[in-house]
């Protein structure tokens, strides 16, 4: 029986990545062989290493973690010829409210991944690797660990991969509750069984990564979708983005929308149509207020900037970030005080303490906003929350700062009105 | 302190994976999975983890109050745990959040008096696009309503 999906695919999809999604037994090694799994790593394996991560390269396939750094460059960055090991490190710490979509492709197609870290492994000449899998994922730990197991027992993984005579051995490591491990360096001192602090960059972590290691550190998704690109061509997988952004990617759409689910687009495909034809419109004929568009962190834009095609540097252009994928859709009866005082409440929780721009700039965004929940707002608080925020950016070691003071500053730009409603309203009651 | 033969199994395996000499990488995996079984992180616990990876207990007992999943008191037999993160919140996780907190009569962290069911409001747990989402131990539960709620916890009450 084909596995039940999450939501029903949409068919205005392009799958790509989750072209296997709902074929019987998909996480199966069999049916990602017969499915053309692995056909990528023989050829990976007739071309030079510079040969692969040309073809990255060609490919304009951005990190799907949230950054959305070129990923052929971030492997052109590591040291091939360095005497220490390097590492390969998965992120699948997918912890950006919002986000779900590195849960389908493990669930769905661990083998898709394994064979892009192998490829990995051959371009940086890399022979271990580890998935550090959020601890709540646990389902998921011994989902990878069963296809892993299958996959060493089959001949592709361990030593003399498929007769190529290249080894790798892949592990998985699991977190314990921690949105701050989704940062690269904070993520290395997890897996180093330290607290997840970020680190001072540079180094990066290809050249210093683990255990001080060159490391190659990509999300989920971004070695899912190597595969795709060395078996047809970085340049097949280009042209169905825009230029300089690369290939199809999934898209988490949750909140205010009929149908709420993972679905694989170009990137470049209209927001609009996204959220109108895709995700089904919202519910009850209700008008669209904003959009988170990829992940908490991300500024909200207003109903009235949503008409652009979804790629990083349509985001960028506006002032937001396509992020990791994870879009919210809220409807006009989204009360944007409690909405903002949620997402504060989560990255003062978040924060790991280590830089003190973020540490108390959370907290005290997070009283503030509280405060004026509550009942108790003051009319310049719509101003200091703005200015505390301003204040936090590009002041802490990591983006987690950055992260819940974008977010913050563009609800208090762009829903001002939300706040002197509220205002109004206490007053009212105090008069009463 | 020993484990069950499924842990020191997997625990021995556990530290030949990393790099020589970088054994305390296996402290994080190791707390996680010890607790499931000790019910939470104990002193012994501690001690025990930083003698298999050759680190102090203080080494271990840093680590252990930053991951959020890591519990010095027991939490109950069954761990409920509420999201109430924007995607959730937008689909009524704060309400589910509360009602759990009602007809288990606890608040966050806290643990019914039988000890069998504890309650945490959580963080996002990537179940966004199948909000809200509730997650009892390890097994997700996605499109909860409020009568499914119900359901659930009625179900582990008879469970016990």
């Amino acid at each position: 029986m084909p596995k039940k999906l999450y939501n029903e695919p949409s068919p205005l999809e392009t799958r790509i990545l989750s072209r296997r999604f709902g074929l019987e037994n998909s996480e199966s090694l069999a049916t990602y062989v017969a499915n053309d799994g692995f056909k990528a790593f023989r050829k990976a394996r007739e071309m030079k290493p510079e040969q692969i991560i040309e073809e990255v390269k060609t490919s304009a396939l951005r990190g799907r973690g949230g950054a959305g750094f070129p990923t052929g460059l971030k492997w052109s960055f590591v040291p091939r010829s360095s005497p220490k090991p390097k590492y390969i490190v998965v992120n699948a710490d997918e912890s950006e409210p919002g986000t779900c979509k590195d849960r389908l492709l493990m669930e769905y197609d661990p083998h898709q991944m394994i064979e892009g870290i192998l490829i990995g492994g051959l371009a940086i000449d890399s022979h271990k690797g580890y998935i550090y899998i959020r601890g709540e994922y646990r389902y998921l730990i011994e989902h990878m660990d069963r296809a892993i197991a299958e996959a060493y027992a089959q001949g592709y993984l361990g030593k003399n991969i498929l007769g190529t005579g290249f080894d790798f051995d892949l592990y998985t490591h699991s977190g314990a509750g921690a949105y701050e491990c989704g940062e690269e360096t904070a993520l290395l001192d997890s897996i180093e069984g330290k607290r997840g602090i970020p680190r001072m960059k540079p180094p990066f972590p290809a050249v210093a990564g683990a255990w001080a290691s060159p490391t190659l550190l990509n999300n989920v998704e971004t070695f899912s979708a190597i595969p795709a690109i060395i078996r047809d061509g970085g340049a097949a997988f280009a042209a169905l983005g825009t230029p300089k952004n690369g290939g199809t990617r999934l898209l988490c759409v949750s909140g205010h929308v009929n149908k709420p689910g993972v679905y694989e687009v170009p990137l470049g495909y209209p927001m609009m149509k996204f959220i109108e034809e895709i995700a089904g419109g919202i519910p009850g004929g209700k008008k669209l207020k904003a959009v988170v568009p990829g992940g908490s962190s991300c500024p909200i834009l207003k109903a009235d900037e949503c008409d652009i095609p979804m790629d990083y540097d349509s985001l960028a252009k506006i002032g937001s970030m396509l992020g990791s994928g994870g879009m919210v859709v809220l409807d006009e009866t989204t009360d944007m005080v409690k909405f903002a005082l949620r997402i504060m409440r989560f990255y003062a929780h978040e924060s790991c303490g280590w830089c003190i721009p973020c540490r108390e700039g959370t907290t005290w965004l997070r009283k503030i906003l509280q405060r004026f929940d509550d009942g108790g707002g003051r009319h310049e608080d719509v101003a200091l929350l703005g200015e505390l925020s301003k204040n936090m950016l590009g002041r802490t070691f990591c983006a987690l700062g950055d992260a819940a003071a974008m977010p913050t500053i563009s609800i208090v730009e762009k829903f001002a009105d939300d706040f002197e409603k509220r205002l109004a309203r206490d007053r009212q009651m105090v008069a009463v | 302190m020993t484990f069950s033969p499924r842990l020191e199994e997997k625990f021995a395996k556990m530290l030949t994976i990393y790099p020589e000499g970088r054994q305390r990488s296996a402290i994080v995996p190791m707390l996680i999975y010890a607790q499931d079984e000790v019910g939470s992180i104990t002193p012994e616990l501690i001690d025990e983890v930083a003698r298999r990876c050759g680190v102090s207990s203080l080494q271990v007992d840093e680590v252990v109050g930053y991951y959020s999943m890591l519990h010095r008191k027991p939490m109950g037999k069954y761990h409920v745990q509420v999201c109430t993160n924007i995607s959730c919140l937008l689909v009524g996780g704060m309400e589910l959040y509360e009602q759990a907190c009602k007809k288990l009569g606890i608040g966050h962290k806290q643990v019914t008096a039988d000890g069998q069911i504890s309650l945490e409001e959580v963080e996002c747990m990537g179940a966004c696009s199948w909000a809200p989402a509730v997650e009892i131990n390890y097994d997700f539960h996605h499109h909860v309503t409020p009568e499914k709620l119900d359901q659930l916890i009625d179900g582990l009450r008879k469970a016990q």
